[in-house]
């Protein structure tokens, strides 16, 4: 096997460069399987382009691109049902009251490229999403917004999942969550990442909470 | 010293002189509201009830510029788009009108008096501009060529058209830019003193420089040097210092700071060749005490106010619904104790 720090260098020079060629024959000569190069080598890369973005290093543009070739490249590969991919307590994606969809999409790809299960619930107003988290027993929800007015509803969906008895696991993503560092406890939200990147750590964490719950 | 109106002040600053203070401006679009009692949709319904609501918001916080600017969707309900109304933000775009790429092939601009929406902006700058005559400067905002493809087709569609379609983004900047062109003139025909050229996805933040420098630069600079009055540069929040010697040359004579980029550092790589308008954190400001408002006006103060080209705002060009009347009355406060030029040790934190 190559190099690790090697191959993730050579990777994300790749995904940057909008290179799906090149990052089809980085995964060949890796000797890694599918689910191995999405753990060791998808997620950090695009992990270290989630930091590079927030930094001000690299654009949006890269972030949402290099998060579609993962995806796309782990889809051919791995079996079309889907055995390879994690077992994770039920999680669901979605967007609160708003149309903007870019930062779902983008977190729906890295997920895809880390090999993790969910539904993606799409748009979302609060009264649907209460439901369908309740009939489809989510464990763990990620919710994106943009509008300042969305972020703030949030509080709300935390108000009616605890009235409901639901235990819900929330993580919260998007620019008001970015310009306000504390909004996330504010609305009583779980956790929140700058970058969807940085929201498989928590899911990880996340995911060994609900485990320990069940038990 | 001298005291200036707002014009002068605003004038002044732009270039790069001090006047008796740092001009400041509450770009606060849905407080009107409250002080006259309606809900933000029946507020926007009536030209009269956005015009009341500036200056009423003008003359509480004494701040420097009215504005035109109703709301970002308005362009794209002209373009046939779906606008979505809250009770405690900002009216939203819906679902983007173009369903597919490939409708660009026939797209047409729309004509600005059949658009109900923009019309009631145009009659909001007349009333201002009745009201106030050459006193205060007021803002008419468009969207540029460039960014309106978010609302028009959805941002990731956008991106992808961008990588991968040069011939239909060829054709939708030609189509846009008519429509901007067209829409700024009207706006500075009503009235409006200047053109807020509203180009988020210009910013480092949503593109590398390098293909903003063969795409969204090229239309700025076609397309600000056909609006017939000066121009600002608004990246909505997002990241300027990569781009600024660009931003320089399409010809705007200003530019909207984020609250993530250092003032002192832009007004350095700004020298003299722009004016910066920034940078108070909107989302942030909704939960500052009256204290660290005023620490936050006093350290933006002395990171830009120095040799003017400075004009003191939030960092997006929207203060949002949930801001306090006390926070807009803090800055207002701050800016004109700690503001006055020539600025001393006393004006920073």
């Amino acid at each position: 096997m190559t190099d690790p720090m090697l191959l993730n260098r050579e990777l994300e020079t790749a995904l940057l460069g909008l290179n799906k060629v090149a990052t089809r024959r980085i995964y060949k000569e890796s000797g890694l399987t599918p689910t191995g190069f999405a753990e060791m080598v998808f997620m950090p890369v695009l992990d270290s382009i989630g930091d590079k973005w927030e930094k001000g290093e690299v654009a949006l543009s890269q972030v949402y691109v290099s998060g579609r070739i993962c995806e796309s490249l782990l889809n051919e590969l791995l079996p079309a049902e889907g055995s390879d991919l994690k077992i994770t307590p039920p999680m669901a994606v979605a967007v609160l009251e708003d149309s903007h969809l870019l930062g779902k999409r983008i977190l729906c790809s890295v997920l895809r490229a880390g090999g993790y299960q969910f539904t993606d619930f799409g748009q979302q107003h609060l009264e649907s999403l209460v439901t369908r988290v309740h009939s489809e027993n989510i464990r763990i929800l990620l919710v994106s917004t943009l509008m300042l007015s969305s972020a703030l509803r949030v509080k709300e969906l935390r108000r009616r999942l605890d009235t409901a008895g639901l235990k819900v696991k929330l993580i919260v993503g998007g620019a008001p969550f970015r310009f306000d560092a504390s909004l996330w406890k504010e609305v009583g939200a779980d956790a929140t990442s700058p970058t969807a990147s940085g929201a498989i750590s928590i899911i990880q964490r996340l995911i060994r909470e609900v485990e320990d719950e069940n038990l | 010293m001298k005291t200036y109106n707002s014009m002068q002040r605003v004038l002044a600053s732009l270039g790069h002189q001090e006047p008796d203070r740092v001009p400041f401006f509450l770009l606060a679009t849905m407080h009107g509201a409250k002080e006259l009692g309606l809900g933000i949709k029946e507020y926007f319904s009536r030209a009269e009830h956005v015009a009341a609501g500036q200056l009423r918001l003008r003359e509480k916080y004494r701040h420097d510029c009215l504005s035109g600017f109703l709301f970002a969707p308005l362009e794209i309900e002209a373009w046939g788009g779906e606008v979505i109304y809250y009770e405690d933000g900002p009216p939203n775009s819906g679902q983007p009108p173009l369903g597919s790429p490939e409708e660009i092939r026939h797209l047409v601009p729309p004509r600005l008096e059949d658009a109900t929406g923009l019309q009631r902006t145009l009659a909001t700058l007349r009333l201002l501009k009745q009201e106030s005559g050459d006193q205060v400067p007021i803002l008419g905002v468009v969207i540029s060529p460039f960014s309106l493809p978010v609302m028009q087709l959805g941002f990731a569609t956008y991106l992808d058209l961008l990588g991968e379609r040069p011939d239909l983004f060829r054709r939708l900047m030609t189509v846009n830019q008519e429509f901007c062109v067209q829409w700024a003139n009207a706006q500075l025909d009503a009235g409006a003193t200047a053109i807020c050229y509203f180009d988020p996805v210009a910013s480092p933040t949503i593109l590398p420089r390098e293909l903003y420098e063969t795409t969204g630069f090229q239309v700025a600079r076609e397309t600000l040097a056909r609006i017939k009055g000066p121009t600002a540069t608004h990246l909505a929040s997002g990241r300027c210092l990569g781009i600024m010697e660009l931003l320089a040359r399409t010809g705007t004579a200003a530019v909207g700071i984020s609250s993530h980029e250092d003032l002192a550092e832009v007004k350095s790589a700004a020298a003299g060749r722009l004016s910066i308008i920034g940078n108070l954190n909107g989302i942030e400001m909704r939960r500052w005490t009256p204290h660290e408002t005023q620490a936050k006006v006093r350290e933006a103060i002395s990171k830009g106010g120095e040799g003017g080209g400075f004009i003191l705002a939030d960092n997006h060009g929207e203060i949002p619904w949930q801001v306090p009347d006390e926070v807009l009355m803090a800055i207002s406060d701050a800016v004109h104790t700690f503001g006055r030029y020539p600025l001393t040790p006393n004006s920073t934190p």
